[in-house]
């Protein structure tokens, strides 16, 4: 079956291109790009005006299946992929129970297989149970097919297990996410510690919590020569130390979630639980020293974090809540709207970051464009403005932290493997 | 609305401005509705001292006291200003270790709707919890503490204990003693204060002042007899070496020494120094006995206060919610 | 929406002042000067006449008349229903009320809940002898079975109309007038 993509402008840095152009899909890959192409095809999509971009790799997704299927599934967690314009996510090991071993991994993949509607690449823990007492068959777990390890939520406390897990990894040629978080420190904290806390009465998660946790580990990745790539930064310190770590030649990359540069604690006005995750929002300087890690490069991907929550986890007392926020549907214009709109990033860096890099540091065949690659494709509306609603979000949790905001650029068709998988048939006036 | 119904409605009335259906901190409240509250309470004051201290303002409405946290000053205070508002009052006292098990603080509140009771005054050992629970029911909901949060009632009650022996809040001095960190009532106190232009200044060990409390508009020293000096007023909290996070405390004594009122201390400061404390006092840690006891000390007023405060503000609240209602219907 | 309103004065300053002078004699025919009076005046326009009442006392007789001041506010019937919330005044009775001829004032007589609010309010103070009622204006359209003892006008009115009473202490001039709307 054909599909051609028409008129719009193509936005493929791994291959340069950022004209407009006309793309043919045949069966599941992509077949043709170039002026005016004239074929006879099954679909045709008119991008006038819109951008035609590689479908998006979200490197940081909680799926919760199995265990947690009251608050996303495999198929509801890929359909709200799909309308953000995601078409490959890697879903994070935190499941109940959480995916440690080779077993685990095949039942995960067979939900996969028959549930989901993007690409879902699987990463495990790295200790066992995520207890951060014993490493995962690290070696047995490459086999079984997952892409990285971690025991994202939590960050083992022991420097000698987390070294070993380092060593092993580097043998084996499997990446380590890092979620940096000392606990010892962060405590029972909800909020960043400063102001907020103070005035909402609320425990503080300091920044050290973070920032010493993300120089350790970058410490421990390099004197094993692993590759290790660092979880949502939030804090200046953290992108100051994966920059100076960077400058110092160590392979490390780094990662942002949307939240983290375009909502501070002053967003915090009240005890709105659907603001609180962790690490915590910080800052304005943490917002603008982000802004400056992503346009400098020193953060290499923008991943949602996607953690979704049911409303009796969130909508009760702020302490009690449950950390996390959904972004699938978000991201994309969240970025567009906070890094494109204002010039911190242009389009070609926007996929870098949203697509091509991901897919590089998880070493996976995606985000880009190129001729006879699988057809992971979205046309986008860059200037449309749209506003995030409640019964719009398809993900099973309601929990985003951009309810009611008004945002700009909206997926119009998400291709993933040259099937149409996601319209947007609102009408946005 | 007919003027002439009472003629006391005259052109004041349409400058009042009171719109709330809860009280949850004063951090929300305009200069002008803290003025009105004081206002008001000076008005339920007089009540008190009536032969028959009582008048039928909230005659026929229900008044539930839910207490999540021990405390009798706070939900005794509240009961009697109720019982002098003729409304009647059930309390409803829930242990935390039930908490986790039982019902959620919105099912236990919805449930209170049910039985239409038309106020809900609570108390939680979480910060946040009394917005939460107004977001969620209908009827009246006034703060009584949550958590470190806020404590709106005792802060008004502390200024308008100020206002009247003081004459003023402008410009006032006062300062704040004590485990500021863990407490609601410095919170509230601050807001409060420092909206109707008084100067506050905390003074505490390092460790029990929270990061940022100079954003909300306080000083802040670690020195007593700094705070003490040409201090108009000294609100001294309660220490609660209880808490597992005062545990690396020094101690009483250690703590008495260093951050204790004692009448030596006061010798130092201004002559007609106002000494407060929302209680209950740990004689000896906070403050000696004989400070406690003396010509600057107005515990005992803070707590005749209290009553005419809280009768103010369930007199506020009471009215907006039957308004919301009529719109509804 | 709103038309010009029909204003028509009803008392001027000399007929009030000749009102209560005539009021007052009323007063103290019915209570011989020997039993013990006192005023106590509904905030606020029925305060001025309380205070007004008790000079023109101190003249003719050269007695002093306490003079006690009531808000009703608290013991309203309406609480509930009123829109924005009321002013609260002070209420201040500093005097023994048992046994005592209370003479309440009020500048207008209108459903009469006012007058009910003021009768359980000053109860809750004490047990007067005997309670009389004055009024500047009464202006009928009761709800309640409440008369007044010393009337200085009855002015029929329809239930659209308004009647202002003006007393200089709070408005700067003495006049009654009716307003139709």
């Amino acid at each position: 079956m054909k599909l051609l993509i028409k008129g719009g402008r193509i936005i493929d840095p791994a291959n340069n291109l950022n004209e407009i152009l006309d793309l043919l899909v045949v069966g599941s890959k992509i077949s043709r790009i170039g002026k005016n192409i004239q074929v006879k095809a099954a679909k045709l999509i008119d991008a006038k005006d819109k951008l035609i971009m590689p479908g998006l790799v979200d490197m940081h997704v909680h799926l919760r299946e199995p265990g947690r299927e009251d608050k996303e599934t495999v198929e509801s967690g890929t359909k709200a992929a799909a309308k953000g314009g995601v078409t490959s996510v890697l879903a994070m090991p935190n499941t109940e129970p959480a995916i440690d071993c080779p077993k685990s991994v095949k039942l995960f993949k067979d939900i996969i297989t028959k549930k989901a509607h993007v690409n879902v690449f699987i990463s495990a823990a790295i200790t066992k149970g995520r207890f951060g007492k014993e490493l995962t068959n690290i070696a047995g777990l490459k086999k079984s097919g997952i892409v990285a390890i971690t025991d994202d939520g939590s960050s083992p406390d022991s420097r000698k297990l987390m070294s070993e897990a380092f060593k092993k990894a580097a043998q084996e040629k499997v990446l380590i996410i890092c979620h940096c978080e000392d606990k010892n420190l962060s405590r029972e904290g909800v909020v960043n510690k400063g102001f907020t806390s103070t005035r909402l009465g609320l425990r503080g998660i300091s920044r050290e919590s973070e920032y010493e946790r993300v120089a350790r580990d970058i410490e421990l990745a390099k004197a094993k020569k692993a590759s290790v790539h660092i979880a949502h930064l939030s804090c200046r310190e953290s992108v100051e130390i994966v920059a100076e770590a960077k400058r110092k030649g160590i392979k490390v990359t780094a990662e942002t979630a949307p939240h983290y540069f375009s909502l501070s604690e002053e967003d915090l006005a009240r005890f709105d639980t659907n603001l609180k995750m962790n690490p915590p929002l910080r800052n304005k300087k943490d917002i603008s020293v982000i802004k400056k890690g992503l346009k400098d490069g020193t953060i290499d991907v923008i991943a949602s974090d996607h953690a979704p929550h049911t409303e009796n986890e969130k909508d009760i007392e702020f302490e009690r809540a449950e950390f996390g926020v959904i972004g699938l549907e978000t991201e994309l214009a969240v970025a567009i709207t906070n890094l494109v709109r204002t010039a911190i990033l242009d389009w070609p860096d926007l996929v870098n970051k949203m697509a091509y890099n991901p897919a590089k540091i998880l070493k996976i065949d995606k985000g880009t464009l190129g001729l006879g690659k699988q057809a992971d494709i979205i046309v986008v509306s860059p200037h449309q403005e749209w506003v995030v609603q409640k019964k719009e979000i398809y993900s099973k949790s309601k929990n985003s932290c951009f309810l009611g905001k008004k945002l700009t650029g909206l997926v119009e068709f998400t291709v993933c493997g040259g099937k149409i998988i996601y319209a947007n048939v609102n009408k946005y006036k | 609305m007919n003027p002439e119904v009472f003629p006391c409605r005259d052109k004041y009335f349409e400058q009042t401005m009171w719109q709330r259906k809860d009280l949850l901190g004063l951090e929300e409240l305009s200069p002008e509705e803290i003025r009105q509250v004081l206002s008001i309470a000076e008005s339920f004051k007089e009540v008190s001292t009536r032969g028959i201290k009582k008048v039928p303002a909230l005659r026929g409405k229900t008044v539930v006291n839910l207490f999540y946290e021990p405390s009798t000053r706070t939900r005794v205070s509240f009961e009697v200003a109720s019982k002098r508002l003729s409304a009647d009052v059930i309390n409803i006292a829930i242990e935390a270790s039930s908490v986790k098990k039982g019902e959620t603080l919105i099912d236990t509140g919805r449930n209170i709707e049910a039985l239409k009771a038309d106020i809900i005054v609570v108390r939680h050992g979480s910060s946040g919890a009394a917005e939460m629970l107004a977001r969620h029911v209908g009827v009246s909901v006034v703060n009584a503490g949550d958590g470190w949060h806020e404590h709106p009632t005792q802060a008004l009650l502390d200024i308008f204990t100020l206002k009247e022996k003081l004459g003023k809040i402008k410009d006032l001095k006062v300062s704040i003693i004590g485990d500021i960190a863990h407490s609601r009532v410095a919170r509230s106190n601050i807001w409060g204060l420092t909206k109707l232009g008084a100067k506050v200044t905390v003074c505490a060990p390092k460790m029990l002042i929270p990061p940022g409390i100079e954003e909300m508009g306080a000083s802040v020293t670690h020195n007593l007899d700094e705070a003490l000096k040409d201090a108009d007023a000294v609100n001294v909290l309660r220490m609660q070496f209880e808490r597992d996070e005062n545990t690396a405390f020094p101690g009483r004594l250690q703590y008495f020494k260093t951050f204790g009122i004692t009448q030596a201390r006061l010798d130092k400061a201004n002559k007609d120094i106002i000494v407060m404390h929302p209680g209950p006092i740990n004689r000896g840690v906070e403050m000696s006995s004989e400070v406690a006891d003396g010509v600057n000390s107005v515990i005992l007023e803070q707590v005749t206060n209290g009553i005419a405060v809280r009768m103010a503000v369930l007199f506020l609240v009471s009215a907006v919610r039957e308004e919301k209602n009529e719109t509804i219907n | 929406m709103s038309k010009p309103k029909k204003i028509r004065t009803i008392l001027c300053a000399e007929d009030i002042r000749r009102t209560l002078y005539r009021l007052t004699h009323q007063i103290l025919e019915k209570n011989p000067v020997s039993c013990a009076i006192a005023l106590i005046g509904i905030q606020t326009r029925g305060v001025y006449i309380a205070r007004r009442v008790k000079s023109i006392i101190k003249e003719i007789e050269n007695i002093d008349i306490p003079v006690g001041v009531l808000d009703i506010t608290f013991y309203r019937d309406d609480l509930t229903v009123i829109g924005p919330k009321p002013v609260v005044r002070e209420t201040k009775i500093d005097f023994d009320l048992n046994d005592k001829v209370v003479i309440l004032t009020d500048d207008v007589l209108f459903t009469g809940r006012t007058v009910r609010a003021a009768l359980d309010e000053i109860m809750d103070f004490g047990r007067p002898k005997r309670i009389e009622y004055l009024v500047l204006i009464d202006r009928g359209h009761r709800e309640l079975p409440i008369r007044a003892d010393f009337v200085g006008k009855n002015i029929p009115t329809s239930q659209e109309e308004h009647v202002e009473v003006k007393l200089k202490e709070a408005d700067g001039e003495d006049k009654v007038v009716l307003i139709e709307s």
